[in-house]
Formats: C-alpha cells, sequence, structure tokens
C-alpha cells in the first residue's frame, strides 16, 4: 500500500533549490534509505514529508490525501538534532510524548529505554550524544505511526550503540509501515534497506530495490554510492 | 556486527550460516527457529530478507512451517546429515582447486595437510 507520495516536490530556500522535482513513492513493508552527502537535501525532503516545511511547488500526498497538519498523527518524524530542554529528565520527555502523540506506546518505550539501557531517571544534560541519538530513536520507534523517517539516527554513534539503534529500527519496521533512514553510513545500511533513494543536489538520481540495484550495477551500495557521489 | 561479503546476495549468506549451524547440531533437527523478525534483528538484515531466508530454506526441504506456532528444523537426520557431507565436498573442493591453481599435485596436497598440525 502506499503511505506517501510526492509528485514533483520542490523546496527552494533564496535561489538554492534544496529538493528539486523529487518525485517517490513509499509503501509500507518496506525500509528505505534516503542516502547522499551532506547538503544533498535529506533532511529538507524529511521535513516536507512530515510537514515541517511547506513545498515551494508541488504536492505530497499522505495516506492518500494531500498533507494537511492532521497527517502529522501518522507520521513519526525523528531530527538529527537533540530536541529536548536541558532541565528536562527521561521521564519528563516521556510525558511530553505521551500528550503529543496519541499512537505512544509506554509500554514499548519502556522495552526500548532497556535495550538502550537508558535509565528514566537520567537527565538530558547528562546524556552522551550517543545516549541522546539511542532517547530519540527510542522516543520516536515507540509511537504506532504508519512512516517513521529517521534523520541520520546513526551520526556520531559507536559500534555497539549503532547496533541497538539498529535492531530497534528493525524490530519496529512491520507490514503495516514504512521507515525511511537517511544516512551516509551506507556500508552499516547496507544489508537493512528494501530501497535506496540516492539524493544528489536535491534530485533523485537513483530509486530501486537495492537488491535489484546490486545484480544489475553489479556492485555493492557502497560501492554504487562512492560512483555516484565522486 | 556480522559481515556479509557483497558479492552474494544476503540471504544466501545467512542461509548457509544457518545451514553450518545445522551441520554442527548447535539446532538440531525439529527444534524452532527464531521468527523472521528476530532473525533480522540477530543478523542486523532486513526483515523481506530474513522470511525470504525462510521461504527459500523450505523451498530446500530444511525447514518447515507450522501455522500459527512458527518456522521449524527439518525432522529428517538424513537430510541434515547431508549438509554436513555436502559443506565438506564444497570445502574440498575449493582447497583443492586452489591448491591445484598453485601447481600441487592431489598427493602433495596429502602430505600437507598431514603434516598440518591441529
Amino acid at each position: 500500500m502506499e503511505l506517501v507520495k510526492t509528485i514533483d516536490l520542490e523546496k527552494s530556500f533564496g535561489t538554492v533549490k534544496a529538493v528539486n522535482q523529487v518525485s517517490v513513492s513509499l509503501e509500507s513493508g518496506k525500509i528505505y534509505g534516503l542516502l547522499g552527502p551532506n547538503g544533498s537535501g535529506k533532511t529538507t525532503l524529511m521535513r516536507l514529508v512530515a510537514g515541517l516545511f511547506c513545498p515551494t511547488k508541488g504536492d505530497i500526498d499522505v495516506l492518500s490525501k494531500k498533507i494537511t497538519v492532521e497527517s502529522r498523527k501518522s507520521i513519526a518524524y525523528m531530527p538529527t538534532e537533540s530536541f529536548f530542554y536541558d532541565y528536562m529528565r527521561i521521564k519528563d520527555v516521556e510525558k511530553f510524548f505521551i500528550d503529543f502523540f496519541d499512537d505512544f506506546d509506554k509500554e514499548k518505550f519502556d522495552e526500548l529505554l532497556k535495550k538502550m539501557s537508558l535509565e528514566k531517571s537520567m537527565k538530558i544534560t547528562s546524556l552522551s550524544s550517543g545516549m541522546n541519538a539511542k532517547l530519540r530513536v527510542a522516543l520516536t520507534m515507540a509511537r504506532k505511526a504508519k512512516v517513521y523517517l529517521l534523520d541520520e539516527p546513526l551520526n556520531g554513534i559507536d559500534l555497539v550503540a549503532r547496533d541497538a539503534i539498529m535492531s530497534a529500527i528493525i524490530g519496529g519496521a512491520s507490514e503495516e509501515n514504512a521507515v525511511v533512514i537517511s544516512s551516509h553510513l551506507i556500508d552499516v545500511m547496507e544489508n537493512v534497506l528494501d530501497d535506496v533513494i540516492f539524493i544528489k543536489q536535491g534530485k533523485v538520481v537513483i530509486n530501486e530495490n537495492a537488491e535489484e540495484a546490486r545484480a544489475k550495477y553489479k556492485k555493492s551500495i557502497v560501492d554504487l554510492y562512492k560512483e555516484v557521489y565522486a | 556486527m556480522n559481515e556479509f561479503n557483497s558479492g552474494i546476495p544476503i540471504y544466501i549468506q545467512v542461509i548457509n550460516k544457518l545451514k553450518k549451524e545445522m551441520a554442527l547440531s548447535k539446532i538440531k533437527p525439529g527444534d524452532k527457529l527464531p521468527s523472521s523478525r528476530d532473525l533480522a534483528i540477530e543478523y542486523s538484515i532486513n526483515p523481506n530478507t530474513a522470511s525470504r531466508v525462510y521461504r527459500e530454506m523450505e523451498l530446500l526441504g530444511l525447514c518447515y512451517t507450522k501455522r500459527g506456532l512458527g518456522t521449524f528444523v527439518t525432522e529428517d537426520e538424513i537430510m541434515v546429515n547431508s549438509i554436513k557431507e555436502n559443506m565438506a565436498k564444497e570445502y574440498t573442493k575449493g582447497y583443492v582447486s586452489s591448491m591445484g591453481s598453485l601447481g600441487y599435485k592431489k598427493i602433495e596436497m596429502i602430505k600437507l595437510i598431514e603434516s598440518e598440525e591441529n
């Protein structure tokens, strides 16, 4: 089932087209990799689909309807930077999420926190950047959304935390939802993705099934990435 | 972390790992296998790839699905034993052909194997 569809989507900042004529479709039961170097337009595209930016041109359909504020109920977006207040402990952030999102599953969150080795009494200011990232992933995956948009969940994360984060993401993916992960750590992502979307200077340059891309170009996604962006 | 070779489809590599565990009796005939979701998490692979692993293994007669209960290793002991034999043959073939490409004769290979300390 098609959950999200963008049609000739464009977003300009001044004279810069951060997202340029992007037409992509996100289907349930799939994990997508939104891949590209810094500044290629990954975050802008995610923010557009999350309903946080208004498109300059083009359309976005969420669950076959034009995007509105309501669409945010079915989309769980994780920004790449920390968004917590300094005074908070993890349990305060949890309360925020319970208030904000009807689909927030407390039990699921408890389970995820455990897997991430985080305690509710921990202060936000005491968290390392890796712990902060784990918390953001746990909060996002604890929602029962249709579409998960994870912006650089592995940025600056050590190997052990990386495994915990990838497990949480894989464990949350189902036949009913779509997961989009943006990253430039292609090697870690390669085996997890159904489809790869390569974005370059705001434009989608490759959009296909990962296994088929490997067969078609006769190389790994990592090598394909190096070729496209070299 | 599981390291995969990029030249071979991932589902085949996972099947080979599971076959090896079966050959070594780490998983035994009739044992319940992890759900495809748990398999995906364990190997850090895509859930659809994990389902494919079980589909292909079922086609090979290595496992079977009980509706609502999960996937189980075949109870056919002959099948399980043949996995080990087939893997041994494959490894041997690989060794002999690599050594052959270095110009070794079988008799020399046997001598080398005997002199190799375990």
